[in-house]
């Protein structure tokens, strides 16, 4: 019994920017085995809404048996979570999936939007030299809490915040170099870096997002493409939910 | 308190099975759910050589609901002959096999490599609505469904479960062709064959266009096209459609159902199976029911 759905009890929560929420969980079963780069499942009260959420793990604590959830309200699913108060309690089944592969090589840590909370967690596991390169919209959240952990760059698409433009270009204004990637985020930025990594024979690991509905890898909704054929269904399909979302860019076609 | 039925001969120690596609082969709830607990295990649809499925996109949430367009994705037979079923065999429990194919041909080679394994029912998706070739051409007409079903039924060493689709005027049309040609059972229903738009992006919200409808909106449809084709073959039915709980497969056993396959249910609660069961049981109890039998189509 490695995963696990339970009712897992707020401790708090808060918004940190426009629609993106800051939720802390008393989960002691599910923190006690979860990795960097998994997820968990969030289950709606409400049942009209039938499929559970997946949300990325911001940070682990073993100890305390605590997870903590930045997300984006990104419909009416997301819109309740971020209505819950210290004390209520929220079905979560985890932890689901498989992390990021941690190695000892000076590292680079991109996250984009969304992407960007899993690379926390990542961040406080990984021991060695890190640069870390965060993307945003408009508005920066969790950039500080990164600081303690490694040098941050930053950019977003107005230039309000770090280099205007893209991770990719923060990457190359300031020169970051690295042994090894780790990236969240949108596709379009997942594929930049794919590309950036496979040009230059650098080993990135990616985390991909696609629509779920089991979790756990039996309805095969959440199925990207890849390059070998899949142990699952022998075709050339990876299971998001199951196989990764951590994926090495030499796996997947995005 | 008897809580087993039968199925064209094969006895399922209680009446809950799972839809087919909404639980792989079981090794995935295996993790959550005692496989051995359940009347039975209906496997995702099975072909004679793997299928890759739809592009992404796969599925959607509805209110109440979902709708999915998959496409039938599968490892072939050989894949699941060498691993998914030794795993099942192991199980306490009576395996269905869904058996999918785009032509008669492809049908009757999965179920003739089925002939000699320990296979308790075949169950035959002539039904799915996210494939062009195959699947529904057969389930929408007749003399299609009365064809294929004569030919399976020629070649099959297990007895053949007939799964209907409700994207038809008159479903009874079809469980009687399906009857006459000489199925075993009838499951139903499969999907409703329905449609998303995503506003934001101006574009379907699944890939496929449309998808099937599935989850308790359903559900009041599923209850009424197996009472009425209760009302219209002898056949035993395995009822399906948006079985959340206990009290909604009571509904469908009531109805006229012998077994219930629940489907969408496990996406929300992977633990549903086993506590539709239990709950089945504690209604017995709370209504001194001695024979789950006796509740099946006692609602005429």
């Amino acid at each position: 019994m490695s995963k696990r759905k339970i009712k897992a009890t707020v401790i708090c929560q808060k918004m940190i920017a426009a629609d993106i929420f800051d939720l802390k969980l008393s989960a002691k079963e599910i923190a006690c085995q979860a990795a960097p780069g998994q997820f968990v499942d969030l289950y709606c009260a409400d049942g009209s809404k039938l499929l559970p959420r997946p949300i990325s793990l911001c940070e682990i604590d073993k100890e305390e048996g605590t997870l903590r959830l930045v997300y984006r309200i990104a419909g009416a699913g997301t819109a309740m979570f971020s209505k819950l108060k210290a004390g209520d309690t929220i079905d979560i089944l985890g932890p689901l999936g498989n992390g990021f592969t941690l190695r000892d090589k000076k590292a680079i840590l991109i996250g984009g939007g969304i992407g960007i909370p899993p690379m926390l967690q990542l961040a406080k596991a990984l021991k060695c030299e890190k640069s870390i390169v965060l993307g945003y919209r408009d508005e920066a959240f969790l950039a500080e809490e990164f600081e303690q952990h490694g040098t941050v760059y930053m950019s977003s698409d107005s230039g309000i915040i770090g280099v205007k433009g893209t991770v990719m270009d923060a990457i190359s204004a300031c020169k970051i170099t690295g042994d090894v990637i780790y990236a969240c985020g949108p596709t379009p930025m997942l594929r930049a870096i794919q590309a950036y990594a496979l040009e230059n024979g650098i080993e990135a690991q990616l985390s991909l997002e696609e629509h779920m509905a089991c979790g756990v890898g039996a309805c095969l909704a959440c199925v990207c493409k890849s390059k070998d054929i899949d142990d699952h269904s022998k075709v050339h399909n990876k299971r998001v939910c199951k196989d990764g979302p951590v994926f090495f860019a030499e796996e997947v076609e995005l | 308190m008897n809580l087993s039925v039968d199925i064209a001969g094969v006895t399922l120690k209680n009446p809950i099975t799972v839809a087919s596609g909404t639980f792989g082969s079981g090794m995935e709830y295996d993790e959550f759910v005692d496989l051995n607990a359940l009347g039975a295990v209906t496997t995702k649809g099975v072909a004679s050589v793997p299928w890759p499925g739809n592009p992404t996109p796969r599925i959607a949430e509805t209110y109440g609901g979902m709708m999915n367009a998959i496409g039938l994705q599968n490892p072939g037979i050989d894949t699941f002959v060498a691993r998914d079923l030794p795993f099942l065999q192991k199980k306490d429990t009576k395996i269905i096999v869904n058996v999918c194919g785009k032509t008669t041909e492809e049908y009757v080679a999965v179920v003739e490599r089925l002939a000699s394994e320990k296979v308790d029912l075949l169950e035959i998706n002539v039904s799915c609505p996210n494939v062009k070739e195959g699947g529904i051409a057969f389930g929408q007409d007749p003399k299609a469904l009365f064809a294929i079903t004569k030919e399976i039924k020629a070649k099959a060493k297990q007895p053949i479960i007939m799964k209907l689709s409700p994207n038809v005027t008159d479903i009874t049309e079809m469980a009687r062709a399906a009857e006459a040609a000489g199925a075993d059972a009838l499951s139903l229903i499969n999907t409703l064959t329905g449609m998303k738009i995503d506003v934001k992006k101006r574009t379907f919200a699944v890939a496929n266009k449309t998808a099937g409808v599935s989850g308790p909106a359903i559900k009041p449809i599923a209850v009424r096209m197996v009472y009425q084709v209760a009302n219209a073959c002898k056949l035993p039915l395995i009822g399906m459609g948006g079985c959340m709980c206990a009290e909604d497969a009571l509904e469908f056993i009531m109805a006229g159902a012998s077994a219930v396959a629940v489907g969408t249910a496990n996406f929300h609660n992977p633990y549903a199976t086993i506590e539709i069961i239990e709950g089945i049981k504690k209604y017995m109890q709370d209504n001194q029911v001695d024979d789950i039998r006796s509740l099946i189509g006692c609602v005429k």
